[in-house]
């Protein structure tokens, strides 16, 4: 079992990649729409002073969702317009350990927007894996203003309300690799 | 810039095919609308009927597009809309995909096409399309032009240049980030 840490594990920590997922859900007329965000790539840096910086991104093309039609839309200028926007980036400097949480601020661009957001969530202590190596879970979620970043398609319902909510939770667990 | 014009209303004397040659630059007029058959994802397979492979080639050449629309029902003529869906795939790679497009429209009524167009600016953004939001609504279209199809509301002259203006700086845009 996984244990949470109190203290920012030292060293340098890079993503493996088929176990993480990154990923977006949003409500969606009755429900919640999910997808997700892959390949993604990140690394967690942290000194032995305790500051730490981490800095992940995925490419637009590789956001999936369950409908080709939906997912050729979602590349387009009416969503995240791959053409000239084609990564999602985030970065923080600014990682802290606040009770059972770990809290990070950083910022995160889509289509070419900068914006300051605050992730919150847990990180494990190391611990050796079967085949040698060391890993920590990272699981860390916001909630951020689609349209903050120019993300404003919508369509109306009968009764007048938007089908799509502006807000959209992003979540990214991360199984982190000791370098 | 390569632009191509696209009337939805095939009627010979068609004011939005009018319009469209009211444009202050090179354009090149596609003609063909009344030959593409109607969508069928069953029909959409290598080879594709070729008047589909001819507005294709055409749009996927140009590197802008001006759609011209007058307004059936309340929106988009079927025909106009037929050709925005074989233009829309396949998905991933339709000749539609990130290109600078513009909507204007006429129409012989007192609203200029408004519905048609905001319905067509709607459709071509789900098509994938690069869209102005610009519009330019062409009311009494029936006074408006002279015996040559002339454009004689100076005002309404300026807008048409200004949204082609707009096109060809969206397509500078995208060369310089190119």
């Amino acid at each position: 079992m996984t244990t949470l840490t109190t203290k920012l594990p030292t060293g340098t920590w890079n993503v493996d990649p088929v176990h993480s997922q990154v990923g977006f859900s949003v409500d969606y007329l009755v429900g919640t729409f999910r997808g997700s965000f892959s390949p993604v790539s990140a690394t967690l840096e942290i000194a032995e002073d305790g500051t730490a910086v981490l800095k992940g991104s995925a490419p637009v093309a590789g956001i999936k969702v369950q409908d080709e039609n939906l997912q050729a839309h979602l590349q387009s200028p009416d969503f995240f317009d791959a053409e000239r926007a084609p990564e999602i980036a985030f970065s923080a400097a600014d990682i802290s350990i606040e009770g059972a949480n770990v809290v990070v601020d950083g910022e995160l661009t889509i289509k070419n927007i900068t914006r300051p957001v605050q992730l919150t969530g847990t990180i494990t202590e190391p611990a050796l894996d079967a085949y040698g190596q060391t890993r920590i879970g990272l699981n860390l979620a916001t909630t951020i203003d689609r349209t903050d970043f120019d993300l404003n398609w919508n369509t109306p319902l009968p009764n007048g309300e938007p089908a799509l909510k502006n807000e959209v939770t992003l979540t990214a667990d991360l199984y982190l690799v000791k370098a | 810039m390569k632009l191509l014009g696209i009337s939805g209303s095939l009627r010979e004397g068609s004011y939005n095919t009018t319009l469209l040659r009211n444009v202050d630059a090179e354009i090149e007029l596609w003609d063909e609308l009344k030959e593409l058959p109607p969508y069928d994802e069953d029909d959409d397979v290598n080879p594709v009927p070729p008047a589909v492979a001819r507005i294709r080639a055409a749009v996927a050449g140009a590197d802008a597009v001006l759609f011209s629309t007058p307004e059936y029902n309340g929106s988009v003529p079927g025909v106009l809309k037929n050709a925005v869906d074989w233009l829309s795939r396949p998905r991933g790679e339709a000749a539609l995909l990130n290109k600078p497009v513009a909507v204007v429209g006429a129409t012989t009524g007192m609203f200029g096409a408004v519905w048609a167009q905001a319905d067509l600016r709607r459709i071509l953004k789900t098509a994938g399309a690069r869209v102005l939001e610009s519009e330019l609504p062409v009311a009494k279209a029936h006074e408006l032009f002279d015996d040559d199809g002339r454009l004689l509301d100076e005002d309404l002259r300026d807008k048409l240049q200004e949204i082609v203006a707009e096109l060809q700086a969206q397509v500078c845009a995208d060369l310089v980030a190119a």
